[in-house]
């Protein structure tokens, strides 16, 4: 369902515009507010809806098979780590909350900064190892898997 | 035209395109280069671009093993069948016993993984999939790519690799253009990581008008993968094993957690259970090695997708549609119901919307399921993409040439739908892939191989002149008409998609032909295909949004070409259920039991095509008994 934007709603800000991955959301220099450009690129992707603060995008269904009247609104909080949606069906008999986490962290705190990690010894350059590993594979002592630790060996031939 | 040339210089690594390929190269480079220049250039906003931008409900490639779950052999012996043996098993074994390292640093970083909470252990979906909450999934992985990368560019689109003079077959960069400012953008680099997506809308789709955007993968998925690295001269492999996706209809919304984790099922139209019956016709066209329903059913080991699709495609054809999901018995559990719907918000929100607007309730209505137009990818289950190397220790001599994840030009590495033949990545895999070739970047340049990189200021101005061609074309052309989109001298990018989409879907064996095709037709659509590209040098673009629309057809127009010309090659059906050769419906082992390489030389346009060997990973000890006799 491509986007749309409520006239009343939008005061240009541009979020929009900054945040879609199909690049449709565009400025219309004319009453200066965001639309859609381009609705047969639109993936239905959320991602305008959720970064717009005023709640100004929303979507209806692709015209070629989706009837009118229906309703799929979302609010996404970063700071509460959720996502709260509502489903309003076209008939009216179903109305559903639905609530997601999107984070367990305070945004963006879990992640290490890998400038500041030692740095690997030239063994572990040599070795098929990444970082964290082996430890993170397994989350014990165990290394990483090879032919040789598993019994195998790569052969050519017709093999299912 | 007055856009400025913007050049980056002295780049280590260059990371192009910053899906979860991309964000997982950024992120492991600065671990193995703290002093390198790790850039990376995106087309969209890396806080939510490729194809996991709108989020994920499930990680789909995961193995256990801390929990004693599976091996990375056992997820290899997985992909195999499915892909009726053609993968490359040295790199998926590698990407295999490394992706629960991925995806633990996942859930540090706040990613919600589901917990099953009898066991402790990650919630499964499936065999290989664990659940997750995960509509952030993408903003998550660009912190960590943004904390290791020095630069970040969002809304360049890539539209080249630069090669080296001094040496040949050596990459030396990247130049595309910003989609805001127009500017000319050159990225000077020692090494190039592409991870751009896969393709989407190079068949014609089976939703008209708007509905074209509610593809299966992303619409801005427009095969630059493969359009650069094509482009460059690197070898592509399995090109032509596309993948038909049997999805809920019209909002193609996933079925996985619905077979796996909610236990619906199929039916036909007249509520019978359908497959079985194709069994015995499709077990001769591929032979009881492939297709055993019995083994299959003691064993657990999958029936490949393909053949599931080729019942479904059969039965429709046949008359007894439509097929329907049987969502009643599972949605009157209401924790499942909320399951359901959940799987949608956090990965195709269309599908939600479509149901409200039709009031399907899949508690008290089955609803339709279809098959979708094809897609060219490489990361989902599918292996198309670049011939890279693979790592020392797994490749046989012909998969290995020195860099894990290097592609046939040196300095130039794929991950995700880049790198050819591992199919069954996905999201977590597809990161591992960027991890793998971001350590394997950061030795090729330690050891030397990228000194004295030469780049003419021809080249870049070359590169510049061709990328705005559109827009000057457009400009000399437009006041030629009155008015209107219909010009003698010029199309736009709609209109060339739409012939390549019409040309892809009836000689290449799209949606509207049942995926037909044979030799006769394809090389007609390799005639046609030819004209395309002679028109695609008077595309003419409006403004630079356009422009970005010209290249993106341009990716596409050069994916699409290679995928008739491994269609053309491999004279057999391998796939039944994603295409047909007409002319040769069995599948061959005895002459295809092989990976189909392709080059397409950048001077003249030619293609030239060969046969690789097919490895397959066997237990050593059967190995060993096997040979026994043989010295006895």
């Amino acid at each position: 369902m491509p986007t749309f934007v409520y006239m009343t709603r939008c005061d240009g800000c541009g979020q929009c515009v900054d945040i879609c991955p199909s690049d449709i959301m565009h400025i219309d220099t004319t009453v200066r507010r965001a639309y859609n450009i381009e609705p047969n690129m639109c993936w239905e992707c959320y991602s305008c809806v959720k970064a717009c603060p005023h709640n100004a995008i929303d979507v209806r269904g692709y015209a070629d098979f989706a009837p009118l009247g229906h309703s799929v609104r979302v609010r996404r909080d970063e700071e509460k780590g959720v996502i709260a949606w509502r489903i309003i069906f076209r008939n009216g008999k179903k109305d559903m909350n639905l609530l997601a986490p999107i984070t367990t962290k305070p945004w963006g705190q879990g992640i290490p900064q890998l400038a500041d990690a030692p740095a690997p010894s030239q063994e572990m350059r040599d070795s098929q190892l990444l970082f964290n590993e082996p430890k993170y594979i397994r989350l014990d002592e165990g290394d990483l898997h090879t032919l040789e630790s598993n019994g195998l060996k790569m052969k050519e031939g017709v093999y299912y | 035209m007055a856009y400025k040339t913007i050049i980056e210089d002295d780049i280590d690594i260059l990371v192009a395109g910053a899906g979860l390929g991309g964000t997982g190269a950024a992120f492991e480079a600065r671990y193995w280069g703290k002093d390198k220049k790790i850039v990376i250039a995106e087309k969209a906003n890396i806080d939510r671009s490729g194809a996991v931008a709108q989020g994920l409900y499930a990680i789909n490639c995961y193995m256990g093993t801390r929990f004693g779950e599976n091996n990375p052999e056992d997820h290899v012996r997985y992909a195999r069948i499915d892909l009726m043996g053609m993968v490359r098993e040295d790199l998926l074994f590698d990407m295999a016993r490394h992706v629960d390292s991925t995806v633990h640093q996942f859930e540090e970083w706040g990613l919600p993984l589901m917990r099953n909470p009898k066991t402790g252990a990650y919630q499964r979906e499936g065999r290989w999939q664990i659940m997750i909450h995960g509509e952030s999934y993408k903003p998550i992985v660009a912190e960590a790519a943004k904390k290791s990368a020095d630069k970040v560019f969002n809304r360049i689109c890539l539209t080249h690799l630069l090669m080296d003079e001094s040496r040949s077959n050596r990459v030396a960069g990247a130049v595309g253009f910003n989609v805001r400012t127009g500017n000319y953008h050159v990225f000077k680099s020692k090494a190039v990581i592409v991870a751009a997506g896969g393709a989407s809308n190079i068949y014609k789709p089976r939703s008209v008008g708007e509905g074209a955007g509610r593809v299966w993968y992303a619409p801005w998925s427009s095969g630059s993968a493969y359009g650069l690295l094509i482009g460059a001269g690197a070898k592509m492999t399995q090109m032509e094993n596309r993948i038909v996706l049997a999805r809920f209809k019209d909002g193609y919304g996933p079925v996985g957690a619905y077979f796996l984790h909610l236990k619906t099922y199929t039916q036909n139209g007249v509520g019978e259970e359908y497959e079985s019956k194709w069994w015995p016709q499709l077990q001769e066209m591929v032979g009881k090695e492939y297709l055993d329903p019995e083994l299959s059913h003691r064993t657990h080991r999958p029936i490949p997708t393909c053949l599931r699709n080729h019942a479904l495609i059969s039965e429709v054809n046949a008359g007894r549609g439509p097929i329907h999901m049987v969502t009643m018995e599972a949605f009157q559990d209401p924790h499942l119901e909320e399951i359901g719907w959940h799987n949608f918000l956090g990965m195709t929100v269309g599908q939600a919307v479509l149901w409200a607007a039709t009031d399907v309730d899949p508690k008290n209505e089955n609803p339709e399921l279809t098959t979708s137009e094809p897609y060219v990818m490489g990361s989902h289950a599918t292996g198309c993409g670049a011939w890279c190397s693979g790592p020392e220790d797994i490749s046989p001599p012909e998969y290995f040439w020195g860099y894990n994840r290097m592609t046939t030009v040196e300095g130039l590495f794929g991950a995700g739908d880049a790198a050819g033949g591992t199919p069954h990545a996905f999201s977590s895999g597809s990161f591992t892939e960027g991890r793998l070739a971001a350590k394997a970047a950061c030795k090729y340049i330690d050891d030397g191989k990228a000194e004295g990189i030469r780049v003419s200021d021809e080249q870049i101005d070359r590169r510049r002149e061709e990328i705005y061609k559109p827009l000057e074309h457009y400009r000399i052309y437009r006041n030629e008409i009155t008015a209107g989109s219909v010009n003698p001298n010029y199309i736009n990018p709609r209109q060339g998609l739409d012939r390549l989409q019409k040309l892809m879907d009836e000689y290449c064996g799209g949606v509207t032909v049942s995926y037909m095709t044979n030799e006769k037709l394809l090389n007609i659509g390799l005639k046609k295909m030819k004209l395309l590209e002679e028109d695609l040098e008077k595309l003419a673009a409006e403004d630079i949004h356009e422009l970005l629309r010209a290249w993106e057809l341009k990716h596409r127009h050069l994916t699409s070409e290679a995928v008739m010309h491994h269609t053309l090659f491999r004279k057999e059906t391998r796939w039944p259920g994603y295409y047909y050769r007409g002319d040769c419906l069995k599948l061959d082992d005895e002459n295809w039991h092989v990976l189909t390489v392709s080059r397409r030389d950048p001077e003249t346009g030619e293609y030239t095509m060969e046969k690789a060997p097919c490895y397959h990973l066997v237990e050593a000890k059967e190995e060993a008994q096997e040979a026994a006799p043989e010295e006895a």
